[in-house]
């Protein structure tokens, strides 16, 4: 409509759509009553002017009726786009189950990205269409929020925590990405842009530059490196818990305590491994606080992902969820180590 | 409402027999700064109040200066970002929060009720005192560079990262807010202790209902700020860690306290004026209130309401789906007493005798942009759509059309009812007129283009942006400056008045309540005789008010 002044941001997600309906029906429900006030004063103070100043008008009490007439017709309507808007929110943050990962560090000031295939970014973000996309968000200092006013998403990234944001781009296009919360003196410069290219595209432009590696592999090479290996063994006969197949299913803590084992939890174990102790086994990890960095540890996370379970061990699904699992005690034993901090994760806070 | 007088301007003995006023008891720079009467405590209010506003207006105007071009070039980013949080801070905790019940409130819970001061006058000096150092502590900041977190101190940012003056500021909001629960604790002694004979609760005009909710919030809900701001500074200067993810601590903890207040706090802000806005619709409409006990009742749901409702302002932050959900519903709730107020002070111009003196046109714009804020504070209620514009300009603009739009109207409002009673003579109508139409028009095109510019996504405490924000941003910045004239008009002639204005008389528009029937400006003790009420509140006329559709059982509830 307006090529240099548009008032309205693009729609390019699946939800964008949904959000801006809800959005007019809001803008319809405001004009109407703005509209309703501005004409009852309007047409009061004409009418009723006074026109000599010894005037001295009918009184009247007020009118129960009409008290409750004006309390329950805006309580209704209030609580219509409640409804409307909580039944929205629930598919906005609930993460469909093939969603694809990408993982995000924020710092100040910029945005890094982390392709699973081992692509890297910074303050770009290359997605393509058509498939669910989750977001693994951490910050290594203050409080960020990424943001991409087309995808109408939004979620603060906060340090020491993931926090997990999806959405399904529907329009090749370039986006902004913005920072909404406020982090420092280069706040307004924490943007960049959301790159949504078609899916053929966008594995091109995974293939053009993975150098490094998946960030699987990645990680496997950290975790030889910081010698997680010696004790991690993957028979599961050395001082700590195989990670084989551990990820998304529940771990016996020593507390009689049960978690999951999602990326929090890993995140946990690496930073504060005493936190959270997997029964059956000591406490001898050291801690690898201010050791490995939050990417790095993220890459981590994703070699103990990529770990198959051993044949013959009956395993969870991949994914966090909790039911999924093996059923408790079963074979595939405590696998385990250390902690987990499932308070972290951001519904139960 | 007063046997004697009901409010016509007419009681020929108080015209005939002048005595001293309360301005005239004394004039050196002692009488004022010791004084313990609540009418020159509420002008040591408003000079400090006014001197705060303007600081906060001058960073506004930098602001909107800056914002005119896309780039950041007029000042770097660590200077806007001091800007705006000193604006933030300032026009909130020095101007906003003391601006009705410490000025309007001070000059006139007692004499509406018929006393002759607060029930602790020594106390109301002290929290002046306080608020004053409260000021000192601001004004050093800005002097030593200020502060650049934001207006909402949000950690880790303000406890680890920010090498500006935190704990500075920190301090000088902690003491400002005991000045707020020492005016607050002084009304609700006053109104339940210090009411006139015969002056029963139902008969309070709406403005002392206003004020009773608004102490209550004072009282309870200013401590936890207090609290929430030592352990923020603790944490800086100690590391502690309460707010420190690496330490154990949750970042998360300093939104809750912080909200907890700080949304409470905008009823702080909003409730005396709407108390205002009650007692000028009624006067400008020669009508009594239509359903005095829903208005009432409603100030004090709003109180209860607004301690719940934090947690809309964390959606995005990380809190649980279901709390969101929780917090989303019972904002939606808080807005139903609000729209209650509208429709009753609409129904009161019905079948009125309608004048536009400046007052009522300001009644007018406060019905007008408190619509507008209060109808936007459905789209960030709603979890959905908040997501996509929280911490955008449509918050800004949601926030500025009820803190500036309601509060600041209702103010200026109650400023130009009351300042013949407060100083004796009348302002020029005209200029009076002229400026709130300004007022009007300079704020709905500095607000309502932010409205747009955040659903498009345009981030707020942005030093740049993109450059298809800018028409909108040009079209603010215009606003701004005819907004930034609207204020100084009043300003000019309001001084003006003092020396040229034309004598007031007691009454010069023809109002009930106790406050028009003593000379303009009052003596010292207010009244020379305890008064005895007799009447409700608003008793324009002696008929028998009537009920619309009702009967005689409904005629009962609704007294």
């Amino acid at each position: 409509m307006f090529e240099n002044f548009p008032l309205f941001p693009p729609q390019a997600s699946t939800i964008a759509g949904e959000v801006d309906l809800l959005f007019f029906f809001l803008i319809a429900v405001s004009a109407f009553f703005t509209a309703l006030i501005y004409l009852m004063v309007t047409i009061f103070a004409v009418r009723y002017r006074r026109r000599s100043s010894e005037e001295i008008p009918r009184q009247n009490l007020g009118s129960l009726q009409l008290e409750i007439f004006w309390s329950v017709v805006p309580l209704v309507i209030a609580m219509v786009i409640f409804g409307w808007s909580a039944s929205l929110y629930f598919k906005m943050v609930r993460v469909p189950d093939n969603a694809m990962d990408i993982y995000v560090v924020g710092r100040q000031w910029m945005w890094k990205f982390q392709h699973p295939e081992g692509n890297r970014e910074i303050n770009e973000l290359h997605v393509p269409t058509g498939r669910p996309i989750r977001l693994t968000m951490t910050s290594e200092d203050v409080i960020h929020s990424l943001y991409v006013p087309a995808f109408r998403v939004k979620l603060d990234v906060l340090p020491d925590r993931y926090q997990s944001l999806w959405f399904q781009p529907t329009k090749p296009g370039t986006y902004h990405l913005f920072c909404a919360e406020y982090c420092g003196t280069q706040h307004s410069g924490m943007v960049g842009s959301v790159i949504v290219m078609e899916p053929r595209d966008y594995e091109a432009w995974l293939a053009g530059d993975a150098s490094g590696g998946s960030m699987a592999a990645r990680g496997e090479k950290l975790f030889n490196q910081l010698g997680c290996v010696t004790c991690h063994v993957p028979d599961g006969r050395g001082r700590c818990p195989t990670l084989v197949g551990l990820f998304g299913r529940p771990v016996q803590l020593i507390t009689g305590e049960q978690v999951t084992a999602n990326e929090a939890y890993i995140r946990e174990s690496i930073l504060r491994p005493n936190a959270k102790i997997v029964s059956a086994f000591q406490p001898i990890m050291p801690t690898y606080q201010g050791q490995v960095s939050e990417e790095s540890i993220l890459q981590l996370i994703a070699y103990v992902k990529s770990l198959a379970p051993a044949p013959g061990q009956t395993v969870g699904t991949e994914g966090n969820m909790p039911g999924g699992a093996v059923s408790p005690g079963s074979t595939g034993p405590a696998p385990g180590t250390a902690p987990a901090a499932p308070s972290q994760n951001r519904s139960n806070q | 409402m007063s046997t004697q007088v009901a409010g016509r301007p007419e009681r020929p003995e108080l015209v005939a027999e002048p005595r001293p006023n309360y301005l005239a008891n004394g004039y050196g720079i002692k009488s004022w700064l010791l004084t313990v009467d609540h009418k020159r405590i509420a002008i040591l209010y408003l000079v400090s109040i006014t001197v705060m506003f303007f600081l906060g207006g001058v960073f506004a105007l930098l602001i909107r200066l800056e914002l005119l071009t896309p780039a950041g070039d007029l000042m770097a980013a660590d200077m806007y970002n001091r800007m705006f949080t000193m604006h933030g801070v300032v026009m909130i905790f020095f101007f906003l929060i003391p601006s009705v019940p410490a000025v309007l409130g001070n000059f006139l819970v007692p004499m509406m009720i018929g006393a002759r001061d607060l029930a602790f006058p020594r106390i109301n000096l002290l929290s002046w005192y306080v608020y004053i150092v409260g000021a000192g502590f601001t004004i050093a900041v800005v002097i030593f560079g200020g502060v650049d977190t934001g207006w909402t101190f949000y950690a880790p940012l303000s406890t680890i990262y920010s090498n500006s003056n935190v704990a500075l500021m920190g301090i000088g909001v902690f003491i400002t807010g005991f000045s707020s629960i020492l005016t607050g604790l002084n009304f609700i002694v006053t109104i339940h202790k210090m009411r006139a004979p015969g002056m029963t609760w139902f008969r309070l005009p709406l403005f002392i209902w206003a004020h009773y909710a608004t102490s209550l919030i004072m009282v309870l809900g200013t401590p936890v700020l207090a609290i929430a701001v030592v352990l923020l500074a603790a944490d800086r200067i100690f590391q502690i860690g309460v707010f420190d993810a690496r330490q154990g601590g949750d970042p998360l903890l300093f939104q809750h306290l912080f909200w907890f207040y700080s949304h409470p706090a905008v009823y702080i802000m909003i409730l005396p004026s709407m108390g205002v806005i009650s007692e000028l619709v009624t006067c400008f409409s020669r009508k009594r209130i239509f359903g005095y006990t829903f208005v009432a009742f409603s100030s004090l749901a709003i109180a209860v309401y607004g301690f719940l409702v934090w947690g809309h302002h964390m959606f995005t932050s990380g809190q649980s789906i279901y709390a969101g959900l929780l917090f989303s519903v019972l904002s939606f709730l808080v807005a139903i007493p609000s729209a209650i107020k509208v429709f009753n002070w609409s129904a009161t111009m019905y079948k009125g005798s309608i004048s536009y003196e400046t007052p009522m046109l300001y009644a007018f714009g406060f019905i007008g942009l408190f619509t507008i804020g209060g109808l936007t504070g459905l789209f960030l209620a709603a979890t959905s759509v908040d997501v996509h514009v929280h911490d955008t300009y449509f918050v800004v603009a949601h926030f500025h059309y009820i803190m500036v739009g309601g509060a600041i109207m209702g103010f200026l409002g109650g400023m130009h009812f009351w300042w013949p009673k407060i100083v004796g003579r009348m302002y020029p109508e005209g200029w009076g007129k002229f400026a709130v139409l300004m007022i009007f028009a300079g704020f709905n095109l500095t607000f309502f283009p932010q409205f747009v510019l955040g659903y498009m996504g345009m981030p707020r405490r942005y030093h740049a942006y993109p450059d298809e924000f800018q028409v909108l941003n040009v079209m603010s910045t215009a606003g701004a400056s005819i907004l930034g004239v609207g204020y100084l008009i009043p300003m000019v002639y309001f001084l003006w008045s003092l020396r040229f204005g034309a004598v007031a008389g007691p009454n010069p528009w023809g109002a009930t309540g106790l406050e028009w029937t003593t000379p303009s400006p009052p003596p010292t003790e207010n009244f020379d005789v305890t008064p005895i009420v007799t009447e409700e509140a608003y008793s324009y006329s002696k008929e028998e008010p009537e009920v619309v559709g009702g009967t005689q059982s409904t005629r009962a509830s609704l007294r």
